[in-house]
């Protein structure tokens, strides 16, 4: 293990980690004494179109995955339109990889519930959800204890700090459908629906929750926005980059000396992340990783000095996503990766839609086939037409996130499925494997 | 709903006597009219009395929100975490997704299956376990990982570890899960799910941060690594008074109790359309900050409907098009996210038939053309007052 050097301890940006070093800054007390709640008293001093310029200023952009920008988001819902408005957060996080709202949730969830109240009403919104994922129970037993501590101070309820705004938040539990991550669907989840995608348009902006305008953010988005509150928007810019503004939590797993969350400013690379986590582990070379969960497309050691905005990546050919890095060093198999992951996306499918109901379905057991030493030639190029077929043709990103794993291990790493293929690799699953299984 | 008298039929009524308090309870969380809403924590909550799902509570649920069995199934069968048979007194989750599965998970589960003789989603013979191995438990940085009951009972599994905390919890105790609150029954923590607080003492306080949680902001720490100039006070620039300070300047709280919503409510769908018209014709424009959520949501409760659902591509997309927000990026992180992302939505792809057409660039196109749809349908501001100022 290696220590990092000093340039590059100088990249953390502790802010949405910096209260989790107190063990108790989930209670009431220890928040307010960490600049808790100070924000909301300055923001509701401000016109709620103060506060969406605000966060247009500051270039807050989503972080659940697409990076569009949240000033602009508010500022879709139609005002004076005398329907009610919701904000819906996002914490269904299930995207593999991705572990960053939940610590969030459990060691700070005042900074959620604060955002929710800002951002409630920036957008006029007098009722919110966060639908939480529901395994995630420890992260929702602290955020119910944090909405239940705030409306018994006046943070939350009718006429919060005599503004006259009234907030009602709701923690709302998920059942266990990856797809509810998918904003849509999430909205028909909490409509007391299956979970499935809706074609858009209308957009959320317009129609979402109960047919109403409706804000749907990731937690990590709503909890950057006390910060921006307090700190200005040319203080959030003073970290990342000019297109990528703000720190971001990078939660490291896999191959690493320490895996962990390290949050710093948006377009740090790779190689500067796996020096702070202390270097590779010893006998481990990098091989491939994910830039931001299975659903992105995979890079190589090639990649490693790539920036880490939502611009470097694309130009990379992936996405910034949740920026969940799995690193996989050369004892590890990409195929049998890709397989697992998909063993994953054809459980999680919700149906809605054929190419990745079916396809996904296939794909899995061309996968087991190769991975137990039976494929063929044509196997490869059945993959390539089968995740070629899925892609872009899915009502939502599921399906799209099921086929980039396979585009791009078959585009890297080819020659790892001859060998399975051609009898050089020996086979990872036995021929049981390829009944019944699931 | 909740003074009407609710009749329930045989299968339902065992559990409606002992969830029914609860029940309305959830459903009041939700607004008005969407009672459906409640349908997931209430399928947690006959988890909470049967430990799974059985056709009784799939008609209680029914019953109790009014919408058929039929519906109800649909929902209870699409998402993992109602059982379909009746599970053990602890639900232990081990994780073989990818991360997990290369770093020990998958090892982790078959030796475990192996040691309490029980396949995926199967209960060991003496009832007190349920195994499953799971999709990605957002953890990785502890991988593999086990829950009890879904909270983190032990980080970084080997066979050994995993094996020990089964034979523990079948000899009758009950470890400390490494990061999660005091272990209870599955039935017992459904609670929980179903959206009530843990009563329990110190529950909510278990559970410390683990190491890789915190070792960005502990190396941080270490070596004085903070982020400069951060001045809470930094002014918010303010081109109008905010609704409280035209409050304190009126004089006049504003302090709406329950009941004045709800009567109110009333009125106010009544006297919508004429409150909208008024509203239009303001000199100035208004929001509904402050004012009753109930305002104006005169719309069916069933808003699955065609239309808003489904419409045909010749529909117009509307979002974005407000008249006092028009989407012009102020500055390049703004314009570099709009341009990147071709849907409001979470960058996934809308449609085919919008495909590649974003509202950015739509208004863009409104803009060089001379202007959006003239009259848009919620425009709050009166085109004429804009160009004044």
């Amino acid at each position: 293990m290696t220590q990092p050097r000093r340039e590059i301890l100088q990249k953390l940006t502790p802010v949405l980690t910096k209260r989790w070093l107190s063990p108790d800054a989930w209670k009431m007390e220890v928040y307010e004494r960490l600049d808790g709640y100070a924000a909301l008293r300055k923001a509701l001093d401000v016109h709620p179109d103060d506060l969406i310029q605000l966060i247009k200023d500051s270039g807050l952009r989503g972080r659940g995955g697409a990076g569009f920008p949240t000033g602009l988001k508010w500022g879709f819902i139609p005002q004076g339109d005398g329907k009610p408005h919701y904000l819906v957060i996002n914490a269904d996080e299930g995207e593999p990889g991705t572990c960053k709202d939940l610590p969030l949730m459990t060691y700070d969830p005042h900074s959620l519930v604060e955002g929710a109240i800002i951002a409630a009403y920036a957008i006029r919104a007098n009722r919110a959800f966060i639908y939480i994922r529901g395994e995630a129970v420890h992260a929702a037993r602290r955020l119910r204890h944090a909405v239940a501590e705030a409306k018994a101070k006046g943070y939350l309820g009718t006429n919060i700090l005599g503004s006259g705004f009234d907030l009602e938040l709701v923690v709302h539990s998920g059942a266990g459908a990856y797809i509810c991550g998918e904003e849509t669907a999430l909205l028909d989840s909490l409509e007391g629906f299956r979970g499935q995608p809706r074609l858009r348009p209308p957009f959320p902006a317009i129609a979402g929750l109960y047919a109403s305008p409706t804000v749907v953010n990731n937690v990590g988005t709503i909890a950057s926005v006390p910060y921006i509150v307090l700190g200005g928007p040319e203080w959030w810019k003073s970290m990342g980059t000019e297109k990528s503004s703000g720190p971001m939590i990078y939660s490291l797993s896999g191959r690493i000396a320490n895996p962990g969350q390290y949050e710093c400013g948006l377009g740090i690379t790779l190689r500067e992340l796996i020096e702070l986590a202390g270097g590779m582990q010893p006998g481990h070379n990098l091989k491939f990783w994910t830039p931001g969960g299975s659903s992105t497309p995979l890079l190589t050691a090639e990649h490693i000095d790539t920036a880490m905005d939502f611009e470097g990546v694309a130009a990379a050919g992936s996405i910034l996503g949740t920026t969940a890095m799995q690193i996989f060093s050369d004892q590890d198999c990409p195929v049998y990766a890709t397989w697992r992951w998909l063993e994953f996306y054809h459980h999680e499918s919700c149906g809605k839609c054929t190419p990745c109901r079916e396809g996904n379905y296939w794909m899995v057991r061309t996968y087991r086939r190769i991975l137990s030493g039976e494929g063929t030639h044509q196997d490869l190029d059945t993959l390539q037409d089968t995740a070629d077929n899925i892609f872009g043709r899915s009502f939502c990103g599921l399906g799209d996130g099921a086929a980039t794993p396979v585009m791009s291990t078959l585009k890297f790493f080819r020659q790892d499925y001859l060998d399975y293929i051609e009898g050089r690799t020996a086979p990872r699953l036995s021929a049981k494997a390829l009944v019944g299984a699931h | 709903m909740t003074d009407t008298k609710l009749e329930f039929s045989p299968a339902a009524s065992p559990l409606a006597e002992r969830l029914l308090p609860a029940a309305l309870e959830i459903i009041a969380r939700y607004p008005e009219g969407r009672s459906r809403s409640a349908l997931l924590p209430l399928l947690h909550l006959v988890q909470t009395e049967e430990g799974h799902v059985s056709p009784n509570g799939v008609a209680f649920c029914a019953e109790v929100l009014g919408i058929n069995k039929a519906q109800v199934g649909a929902v209870a069968t699409f998402y993992t975490m109602y059982k379909r048979r009746p599970t053990g007194e602890y639900l232990v989750s081990v994780c073989t997704n990818t991360l997990c599965n290369v770093l020990g998970g998958q090892e982790v589960y078959d030796q475990l299956s192996e040691h309490l003789g029980v396949g995926h989603d199967e209960t060991t013979a003496d009832g007190r376990i349920t195994l499953e191995h799971a999709e990605c438990l957002a953890a990785c940085d502890y991988a593999p990982v086990v829950t009890v009951n879904y909270d983190f009972a032990v980080d970084q599994a080997t066979p050994e570890t995993a094996v020990g905390l089964v034979d523990k919890l079948r000899s009758g105790e009950r470890p400390t899960p490494t990061r999660g609150a005091r272990i209870c029954s599955l039935k017992e923590m459904q609670t929980q799910l179903a959206g009530f607080d843990d009563l329990r003492e110190g529950a909510v306080a278990d559970g410390p941060a683990g190491a890789p949680t915190l070792r960005g902001v502990t190396l941080a720490q270490e070596h004085g690594v903070a982020v400069a100039d951060f001045n809470p006070d930094t002014p918010i620039t303010k081109t109008k008074p905010s609704p409280r300070e035209e409050a304190r300047t009126e004089n006049r709280g504003k302090v709406a109790t329950v009941v004045d919503k709800a009567a109110s409510a009333v009125k106010a769908a009544a006297g919508k359309v004429e409150e909208v018209v008024e509203r239009r014709s303001a000199k100035q424009a208004t929001d509904n900050a402050g004012q009753p959520v109930t305002t104006g949501d005169v719309k069916d409760p069933e808003t699955r409907t065609a239309e808003t659902r489904n419409p045909d591509a010749s529909t117009p997309d509307r979002t974005g098009t407000t008249d006092e927000k028009k989407p012009v990026a102020t500055n390049p992180a703004e314009a570099a996210g709009a341009a990147a992302n071709e849907t409001a939505g979470d960058g996934k792809p809308a449609g085919d038939t919008e495909r590649g057409e974003s509202i950015v660039s739509r208004e863009a196109a409104d803009r060089k053309s001379g202007g959006t749809d003239p009259n848009p349908g919620w425009q709050n501001v009166p085109r004429g007052e804009k160009e004044e100022k």
